[in-house]
């Protein structure tokens, strides 16, 4: 099947700075991505270079089968963009909003999807029924960034661009959230790009990570396969005799192993945790900024 | 459904729900009402000063001719003003994530604003009828030379409007400039006090610009036709009007489709981003 996503050997460059310095990766139809990396790595850049916002230097890039810097109006109706803040439009009623955005994508519905999203049923999907008639400027931080991501889904994407989409959400919306992501990726079979400084968040959404920094792709693969590829360590407690044990080991089973046979029946509350994605993520980011950097790619089984 | 045609009807429907808007905000709807007042009571002060070499009320003169200053001000200030606005908030780089978004949205502002002067024209043309004396209102010939003028002098203005909008970084710097160039034009257009009285070429200037051959056209088409003599050539020179703002709305309407895409290929999030930062930090 053809990718949706195709970004081959992707460069940035402002004045004498790369910003990017060759980026590669690829997305299939309703996977969904999560693009991860401190601050100044390039997130926002790539995104916008693929959202056809912004020029790139070099490299070849196709989304949706079309370069973004030459995408109509066409292809940008099969798009969806949710940026980390938006307060346009202030005075405008929530559903009236939704309506009049959607209206532009009538003329692009195809046999497979009727555009655009019928308002009261998305205003029910993000759970802004209850505020259909506030102006948007009265609303909440978080019910705002409903709106947001009802609008960026207005057109029923066929991909969709979210940066930083739950920046601000409390534990129950970034749950809605999660639910409306899945349903877009797994019903409607959208690929999904988002990028996210919350590690939970894209260990809950993404098929496959990609860890941007220092303007290259350090590691990529599953949540899962990237923990277990880094995972040098991992943390081992136990207690014996009332006493608390903490040790980081190398070979969890092997210290386990010895561990009984030394201590038998005395060890107890044992508990072993692998390395979170947070603690790897931490590792690839301080090794890419102290100048050695590893590429791992992790191959789907 | 062809899909321009779509967001053609969108973007009429935009404008008409943004006029409402302006109609039902308080500090919209106030600043309409209190500009056009302050304009009337300056208008009124001179009701029984006459037209230099006439008995003519220069009152009702000037009541005329600031419905051209009016189209500027909502044609090009308001609308350039609100550009900016819209640059800010990231309404434009909206627009551009939508398919033919721009095409809606420049209708909509269109329809807005030709609702704004529309409403002030009328509260205008109103007060004129019971305040002032010698308004010509009684003649068809009349009405279709206002309609003409007027939707001449939106094409003149609106696409400049556009253009100037997008070319100024923030709102905050925009202001004086707006403030300069209003003041400069009505001065020089012959709307407070006819041209004729003005050095040779300061009178050459103003006929530069539209403002002057807007004012021309309403006073033609609102006051008895005798007054053109104290008019540039003893005329209201209906062809020159039509020919002078024809060009500004050809130059606006070739200058506005290549300035606003330069302008809207630099929208991005982190442009906004940046612009809103700069604007917190004073």
């Amino acid at each position: 099947m053809e990718d949706v996503l195709d970004v081959r050997d992707l460069r940035m460059r402002y004045g004498k700075t790369d910003v990017l310095k060759g980026v590669s990766f690829a997305a299939r139809r309703g996977e969904v991505l999560a693009l991860l990396g401190p601050n100044g790595a390039g997130k926002t850049t790539t995104i916008e270079i693929l959202e056809g916002f912004r020029m790139r230097s070099a490299g070849e890039v196709s989304v949706l089968g079309t370069d973004p810097a030459h995408g109509g109006e066409a292809w940008r109706a099969r798009t969806g963009v949710v940026l980390q803040s938006w307060r346009d439009h202030a005075k405008w009623q929530v559903r009236e909003l939704l309506v009049h955005l959607g209206r532009y994508y009538a003329a692009y519905s195809t046999e497979s999807i009727t555009r655009p999203w019928d308002a009261d049923d998305l205003l029910e999907t993000v759970g802004l029924t209850a505020h259909a008639r506030k102006r948007v400027r009265n609303l909440s931080g978080g019910q705002r960034r409903r709106l947001d991501v009802a609008i960026g889904i207005v057109g029923r994407p066929e991909l969709l661009f979210l940066d930083e989409p739950t920046a601000g959400f409390d534990p129950e919306a970034r749950r809605d959230f999660h639910d409306v992501v899945h349903q877009l990726a797994d019903r409607d079979e959208a690929t999904i790009l988002l990028t996210t400084h919350d590690l939970d968040e894209a260990e809950r959404l993404a098929d496959r990570v990609l860890i941007l920094a220092g303007g290259t792709i350090i590691a990529e693969g599953s949540p899962d396969e990237l923990t277990r590829a880094m995972s040098g360590v991992s943390e081992v407690r136990w207690s014996r005799d009332g006493q608390r044990f903490v040790h980081a080991a190398d070979d969890a089973t092997k210290f386990v192993r010895e561990l009984f046979r030394q201590y038998g029946e005395s060890v107890e509350e044992l508990e072993v945790r692998r390395a979170s994605l947070e603690d790897t993520y931490m590792t690839l980011v301080r090794e890419a900024e102290h100048g050695t950097p590893r590429r791992l790619t992790v191959v789907a089984a | 459904m062809n899909p321009a045609l779509v967001a053609a009807r969108a973007g009429l429907s935009r404008g008409w729900i943004e006029f409402r808007q302006t109609l039902t905000t308080p500090r919209d709807l106030t600043s309409i009402l209190l500009t056009t007042g302050i304009l009337l009571t300056v208008v009124i002060w001179t009701r029984h000063t006459h037209v230099p070499g006439t008995h003519f009320s220069l009152g009702t003169a000037t009541l005329v001719s600031v419905l051209a200053l009016d189209i500027v001000y909502y044609g090009v200030v308001d609308m350039g003003d609100l550009m900016v606005v819209d640059r800010e908030d990231g309404t434009l780089l909206r627009a551009k994530a939508i398919p033919n978004g721009m095409l809606g949205y420049l209708l909509g502002k269109v329809v807005n604003f030709s609702g704004q002067i529309a409403l002030v024209f009328a509260i205008m043309l109103l007060a004129g009828a019971f305040l002032f004396t010698g308004l010509a209102v009684g003649s068809t010939g009349g009405w279709l030379t206002l309609a003409w003028v007027l939707v001449l002098g939106l094409f003149a203005t609106l696409p400049l409007g556009a253009v100037l909008g997008s070319l100024f970084p923030s709102q905050r710097r925009a202001g004086p400039w707006w403030l300069l160039m209003l003041t400069g034009l009505a001065a020089i257009s012959g709307i407070f006090y006819p041209i004729t009285h003005l050095p040779v070429f300061l009178q050459w200037t103003g006929q530069v610009f539209p403002v002057y051959w807007m004012g021309l056209g309403m006073r033609s088409a609102l006051l008895p036709n005798a007054m053109a003599a104290v008019e540039v050539g003893h005329s209201w020179r209906h062809l020159a009007t039509f020919g002078v703002l024809s060009a500004w709305a050809v130059a606006g309407l070739v200058l506005a489709p290549p300035v606003l895409r330069r302008m809207a290929r630099r929208e991005s999030g982190s442009a906004v981003a940046a612009r809103r930062e700069k604007v917190m930090r004073g």
